[in-house]
This record gives C-alpha cells, sequence and structure tokens, in this order.
C-alpha cells in the first residue's frame, strides 16, 4: 500500500460544513469530538479551513441557498479529500425531502463516499462509518 | 571549516532537529491529551500528518502573488533549519564568534516574518487580519525577548558570543542560580512562547474565530514545511535558552547528555504547562503583558545582571 494514503488514515483533518441542518446534527459532531470518544487517538482533529481538510462532514438537507456554497467549498478542499453524508437529512432528504427549500440531497451536489444515517446519529456511528470509510480507502 | 563540511552540517542537523522537533510536538499533544484525561496521539502522529501532507494537492488562490506565496514556507524552514545548526555546532564543538546571539535573534525572528509574507501575499481577509495580530505580537515579544538575550550577555562579561557565555558557565556555575538569571528565563519562556504560537499567544493562527488565521489558504506541502517550521522552533528554542541559562549540554560523557535531555524536557513541560493552563489572549492583553510586565521584568534583571546578583 501507498506509504501516503497509509499516513492519511493516519491523520485525518475533520471540516465540518453545515447545509442547512437542524443543527441536530452538529451537535453530535461535537459531541463526537469530546475527551470521552477522544478521536485524537486516531489522529483526527478539527480544523477550521477547507483548505486543510482531508474530510468533509456534511450535514443537513442542503437547502437552495447553500447548493453553490457547498460546491465552492468542495472545490476549495485540496484532493484527496473524502466527503462524508451526516444525518438523514444529507442521506436521502430525510423528513424534508418534499419541502420547497429542497435542494439536495448531498450527493446530487457532490460525490459522497460515506452515508451515516440517523437523526441524529450518535457518536458511535460517526466513528463506525468512518472506520468503514477508512478500509474502502486507496 | 570549509564550505562542503557547513552544508553537511545543516543537512545533518536539520534532519535531526526536525526528527526531534516532530517528537517534541507529539509530546506537547499527548501531555495536553493527558492533562485532559485522554488517550490522545500515538507517537507517530507529527511524522504522519507531514508525509499526510505531502500527499495532498497543492491549491494557489487565484489572487495570490505566486512566487511569495511558495517561498515564504521555504524561507520559515530554512531560516528556522540554520538557527538551529548554528546553536547545534555551538553546543556540540564550541563553534562561535563574538556577535551570534544577535545572529539567533535576527534568524529566530524570520519564521514570524515569513507567515506574515506568506499571509500577505495569499489575498485572503481572514488571513490578513491573522496577519496584523502576528505583526503586533512579533513588535511586542522581541522587547522582552532582546532583553533576555542581553542579561546572560552581561553576565558572561559582556560578550555577544553563545560559546564564550556557555564557557562561562562552565567555571562560574549556571546563569539560572542567580536572581537575574531566573528573570531572564522567565521571560526567555514567554517570548518563545509568542515565537512559537503556542496557546496564551496563539492568536495568529486562532482556530475558533479565523478559521486558520494566517495559514488559512495553505494547503498540502507548503502547510506542511510551515508546520516543519514551527517543530524545528519548539526544539531551537528551548536549546537556545539551554546555552544562555542552563549551561549547555556536555557531549563528552552518557551523564552529559542525560542531563542536557532533562534539561529539554524540563523546558518543553514548562511550555506545555502554560499553554494549558491558560485560555488565548486577546491582542491589547498580549502587548500590554509583553511591553509592560515583561519589559519590566527585562529591565530589572538588566539591573540585577549590571549589579552582579
Amino acid at each position: 500500500m501507498n506509504l501516503k494514503i497509509k499516513a492519511l488514515k493516519k491523520s485525518l483533518w475533520v471540516y465540518h460544513l453545515s447545509g442547512g441542518s437542524c443543527n441536530n446534527c452538529d451537535i453530535e459532531i461535537l459531541d463526537c469530538l469530546t475527551p470521552r470518544f477522544d478521536i485524537e487517538r486516531f489522529g483526527m482533529t478539527l480544523i477550521g479551513s477547507p483548505r486543510h481538510a482531508d474530510v468533509l462532514l456534511c450535514t443537513g438537507i442542503v437547502n437552495k441557498k447553500c447548493v453553490e456554497r457547498v460546491k465552492e467549498v468542495y472545490e476549495q478542499a485540496a484532493k484527496p479529500c473524502v466527503v462524508v453524508a451526516i444525518g438523514a437529512c444529507a442521506c436521502s432528504g430525510g423528513i424534508f425531502r418534499d419541502g420547497y427549500q429542497m435542494g439536495g440531497p448531498l450527493n446530487k451536489i457532490i460525490p459522497v463516499d460515506a452515508y451515516i444515517p440517523g437523526c441524529p446519529p450518535k457518536p458511535e456511528a460517526m466513528i463506525a462509518g468512518i472506520v468503514k470509510l477508512l478500509e474502502k480507502l486507496k | 571549516m570549509t564550505a562542503p563540511v557547513i552544508f553537511l552540517y545543516f543537512i545533518g542537523s536539520f534532519v535531526l532537529l526536525s526528527v526531534l522537533g516532530m517528537l517534541a510536538m507529539w509530546v506537547d499533544r499527548k501531555v495536553t491529551a493527558r492533562l485532559q484525561f485522554r488517550v490522545g496521539p500515538p507517537w507517530y502522529q507529527s511524522f504522519a500528518d507531514f508525509v499526510k501532507l505531502t500527499g495532498k494537492e497543492v491549491l494557489i488562490p487565484a489572487k495570490a502573488n505566486i512566487f511569495m506565496f511558495v517561498f515564504a514556507p521555504v524561507l520559515a524552514v530554512t531560516a528556522a533549519a540554520t538557527a538551529g545548526t548554528i546553536l547545534l555546532l555551538v553546543l556540540t564543538r564550541g563553534f562561535g564568534f563574538q556577535g551570534d546571539i544577535i545572529l539567533l535573534l535576527y534568524l529566530l525572528t524570520v519564521p514570524s516574518l515569513s507567515i506574515i509574507l506568506g499571509a500577505s501575499s495569499s489575498g485572503n481577509v481572514l488571513a490578513s487580519v491573522g496577519l496584523s495580530r502576528e505583526m503586533k505580537l512579533l513588535l511586542g515579544y522581541e522587547l522582552p525577548f532582546v532583553c533576555a538575550l542581553i542579561i546572560p550577555a552581561l553576565m558572561g562579561g559582556l560578550t555577544t558570543s553563545l560559546s564564550e557565555i556557555v564557557k562561562f558557565q562552565n567555571g562560574n556555575g549556571m546563569n539560572i542560580g542567580s536572581f537575574a538569571g531566573i528573570t531572564g528565563f522567565l521571560i526567555a519562556i514567554f517570548a518563545l512562547q509568542g515565537k512559537i504560537g503556542f496557546v496564551p499567544f496563539d492568536l495568529a493562527e486562532a482556530e475558533a474565530e479565523l478559521a486558520g488565521g494566517a495559514l488559512i489558504e495553505y494547503s498540502g506541502i507548503l502547510l506542511g514545511l510551515f508546520k516543519l517550521a514551527k517543530a524545528i522552533l519548539l526544539m531551537a528554542g528551548p536549546l537556545l535558552l539551554i546555552g544562555l541559562y542552563f549551561g549547555g549540554i556536555n557531549f563528552s560523557s552518557f551523564a552529559g547528555v542525560i542531563a542536557g535531555l532533562l534539561k529539554y524536557v524540563l523546558i518543553l513541560v514548562l511550555f506545555v504547562l502554560i499553554k494549558n493552563t491558560n485560555p488565548r489572549l486577546r491582542i491589547d492583553q498580549a502587548l500590554r503583558f509583553f511591553w509592560g510586565w515583561m519589559t519590566l521584568f527585562g529591565i530589572t534583571g538588566i539591573l540585577l545582571a549590571i549589579m552582579g546578583w
């Protein structure tokens, strides 16, 4: 296996992107970063700029106003970069799928590598999802 | 020494300082994690981060000045490694000349200056806020840092050569053993904290409100080089303090090397403790701290050194 991919797996920097969510998934993402779960054990840290990102954690239905922004952030992220859809809304639209403000779901706008369903998903579910994604990474 | 030998020394100490500096970065993260009742990253974390960054795409913003944007991180690493090489030569071989602490003062300023250069050429608004803070912080900590360099120079009998200061301490006991030495050491610790950009003074890279601040537009290997410069500074800064206040490192015996390592770990632990027990200062608080208390301490220390205490 390639050394750089190996290093990438051990040092995922996470960028948190909210595409118009109800804030519940965002709170669960912050829970996931607390000392209780301590994802820094696996080298994951939250960073502030999409230029530094290896993983985009996207939440929310991506409403019509957000479509352009989500595309922009995805283009600004340095590749290789994986996209994870967090929560029922980002995966499929959830209860808002027939809403007038619906611009997504996420996989219509940018390519998505992993789906973590739930409303909201538990931090354990997010860690399990990321671990499964890492096994697929080549 | 001839040119090729000096070049070999440079390459050797560059590699050595990078590896040790990255390990020191890991120690910092691990101790921080333990203080917060976490497990913390594995020992190879900084290396994994660096290798990963070399494999990432390098993005250059459309509004950026390309030459300055690419040149700034290279300048940062080169200056930090040069300062480290001189320090290693002084501490291991007694190499040195009159005025080399002034040269070191200049070289240790260059990484901060290159962050300013890189941020200002990236054409990002948040980066410009970060760079203005970095610039003010640089103006702030340089003055006490100069005081902290003058104190041992006075104590060592009016010399500006680091190796003579080390030699003086080997004859007359470490500088830290006197009142002037303690004052100078305290100032130097805080000034280096600002230089390396550790938490009470990390306002240039404020992740909470500036999203990475001065480094916001950097990606891939260029970001990796800035991180590497920081790691080398984390090694070179304490080495300078060991030379100025702790009587250098005795490489001729095993016990001397262990003692040198302990001195380094002591300084590193002080850095990490200050980092973990203080919240980030606002820029006006940081400036008041450096130009007020620290400069006052510095002048007191100089007076104490003149009086020979």
